[in-house]
């Protein structure tokens, strides 16, 4: 399994209800339920990935995460320990909606993202001029699904506009391993950024 | 009609029959005192009885869902698509029975029935049936085949609203629902097309008031019209303008009332050759069953409230050109599974066939439902 999914799960407490949004082909869902007795919801929008999570036997709804959580949890307050969203959020219309959506829905958030402001990605639009494309951004600037690319610095401060407290803080590199210097230097040398979130009490 | 059959087919089948002789219940008051249905099964039902999958049809559908009955047949059963060896409803590893349901016209007991009090054919005197009472004597039917308990129900449309009310009313009977192409309740503008249908029949000169037997007639133009409206509903626009665009049969316009469109000429034709297969007062029984029909009224108009009592593990699929039961309505029902806490999932599907989509192989519908009947442990 990806390593930033190992770090995630290894953050969920045994028998929690999760709320996967765009769960993809179940992976983390799958492995949550087995090795931690959770349950809960994908969300996903690609139709083999529905089908993978179906054939996994797992609770997967097709839907498109742009149209917001309310379409399928109309009023749903806490009804999730947590709900979770991996290497997505640059690709949602209204990233700040969303986090606040899952917030209601779930009693805490765990997102993850790329790291805009990764040295590597500094040096190649900084020196060299380009949209960055790397390991964790593999696409070029004309067929990326990511519209809404941010740093380490971007999101820390979304999340104090928002009244959102971070409770946990990794950042890793490409190969999903933390590294020293990530860890002094997040914003820097942080490759993809993981946070569990809760809004503030 | 088949040269040969198909080796994922399950081949030529032949209906059964089975008496009931304890008088059912019906909501509407009434009772029936004894019934038969007729059904179809495919497959063999294992050791302990626990592959056995209830289908369910549809408004206009029977107990012919898979296989053919005769070499002469010119199509095989309506969800043949769907059920046979390898396919999403795997015969090689599930029992599948498919009656026909109670007020029916092939068999089971229903207006062409003889009234035992009579003597006489029911006719119009056949009591009013609700989904709640087709599943009723769904679950007679089960016990006296000796099944204790469904791997599966599951059903498209009308069939697929008998799915829940499977799920609701005996939550212990089944361990999975394929609730596909249908809706929580009919909308004014469903319950509309429905009374429609059944004007163009009550209003038949030759329907007698329901008697049209007794008289030696039926009330063909009624029931052909009612047919291609519901025709129309069933197909998209999509569809019906690939299939048939503004396309002329003789290429050029009359300037009359004859069959000039080709669109024309095909729904005649479907009402016709419906009218020789199906009968007026199963027609008008079905549209009210499909009107009556409402789960959450029993529990508060709160969907989620009844779905709580429900203990299987869901699918709903919905096609995306469908509009008479449109993706939003299948939404509803996920959207009180998921209230509720249930295990569902979810595909919406697209499709151009409109809401007769539920009837094609349509390559991601085929491997979700696949996935999800995979998924059901047998044991013996």
């Amino acid at each position: 399994m990806r390593a930033d999914l190992e770090i995630i799960s290894d953050w969920i407490r045994p028998r929690s209800r999760i709320l996967d949004l765009g769960c993809g082909d179940g992976t983390l869902l799958a492995h949550l339920r087995g090795q931690r007795e959770c349950s809960g919801y994908g969300l996903e929008i690609d139709e083999d990935n529905v089908t993978r999570c179906v054939e996994a036997g797992l609770s997967v709804v097709q839907s498109d995460l742009d149209e917001g959580l309310a379409k399928f949890f109309p009023s749903a307050t806490a009804c999730f320990d947590y709900a979770v969203m991996t290497q997505t959020l640059q690709a949602i219309r209204e990233p700040q909606k969303l986090i606040d959506e899952m917030l209601t829905i779930a009693r805490e958030g765990i997102v993850t993202f790329p790291n805009m402001a990764y040295w590597k990605n500094r040096i190649q639009l900084g020196v060299m001029g380009r949209m960055p494309v790397t390991r964790s951004l593999p696409n070029h600037w004309y067929n990326t699904p990511n519209i809404h690319l941010c740093t380490v610095g971007d999101f820390e401060r979304l999340c104090d506009d928002l009244d959102i407290e971070i409770l946990q803080r990794t950042v890793v590199d490409a190969h999903h391993r933390t590294t020293v210097l990530g860890s002094a230097f997040p914003n820097v040398f942080g490759e993809v950024a993981l946070y569990r979130l809760q809004r503030k009490q | 009609m088949p040269e040969t059959i198909p080796e994922d087919s399950v081949g030529l089948v032949e209906p059964q029959r089975l008496r009931f002789e304890e008088p059912l219940e019906l909501a509407s008051g009434r009772t029936l005192p004894e019934y038969e249905l007729v059904f179809e099964t495919y497959g063999e039902l294992n050791a302990d009885a626990s592959n056995a999958v209830l289908v369910c049809h549809a408004l206009s559908g029977d107990q012919h869902a898979a296989g053919w009955n005769s070499m002469e047949d010119r199509k095989p059963g309506w969800w043949n698509n769907l059920i046979g060896p390898g396919k999403a409803v795997d015969t090689n590893r599930f029992f599948v029975v498919c009656p026909n349901n109670l007020g029916g016209c092939k068999g089971s007991t229903g207006p062409t029935s003889t009234n035992p009090e009579t003597g006489k054919p029911y006719g119009p005197d056949f009591p009013i049936v609700t989904v709640g009472d087709w599943v009723r004597s769904q679950e007679r039917l089960m016990r006296r085949l000796g099944i204790a308990r469904w791997a599966a129900v599951i059903g498209g449309s009308l069939g697929g609203m008998q799915v829940m009310q499977w799920a609701i009313d005996f939550p212990d009977s089944l361990h999975s629902a394929a609730v596909i192409a249908a809706a929580p309740r009919l909308t004014a503008q469903n319950i509309g097309f429905n009374e429609v249908a059944r004007q163009a029949i009550l209003s038949d000169p030759e329907f007698h008031e329901g008697r049209y037997h007794e008289h030696g007639v039926v009330p063909r133009r009624g029931l052909m019209l009612a047919r291609m409206l519901g025709h129309i509903t069933y197909l998209s626009d999509d569809a019906m303008r690939a299939k048939f665009g503004r396309e002329l049969r003789e290429g050029r316009i009359h300037f009359g009332f004859d069959v000039e469109f080709q669109v024309e000429s095909y729904l005649r034709y479907q009402g016709k050759s419906f009218v020789d297969r199906f009968d007026a007062n199963t027609y008008l029984l079905m549209t009210k069953a499909l009107d009556y029909f409402d789960p959450a009224g029993d529990y508060g108009d709160d969907l989620a409230e009844a779905m709580r009592r429900a203990r299987a593990r869901f699918l709903v699929v919905s096609f995306t050109s469908d509009w008479r039961f449109s993706p939003a309505r299948s939404e509803e029902i996920v959207r009180a599974l998921l209230a509720a806490g249930r295990d569902v999932s979810y595909a919406r599907v697209e499709a151009h066939h409109g809401h007769d989509a539920f009837l094609f192989p349509i390559p991601y519908y085929v491997n979700v439902f696949r996935g999800f009947m995979n998924r059901i442990p047998l044991e013996g």
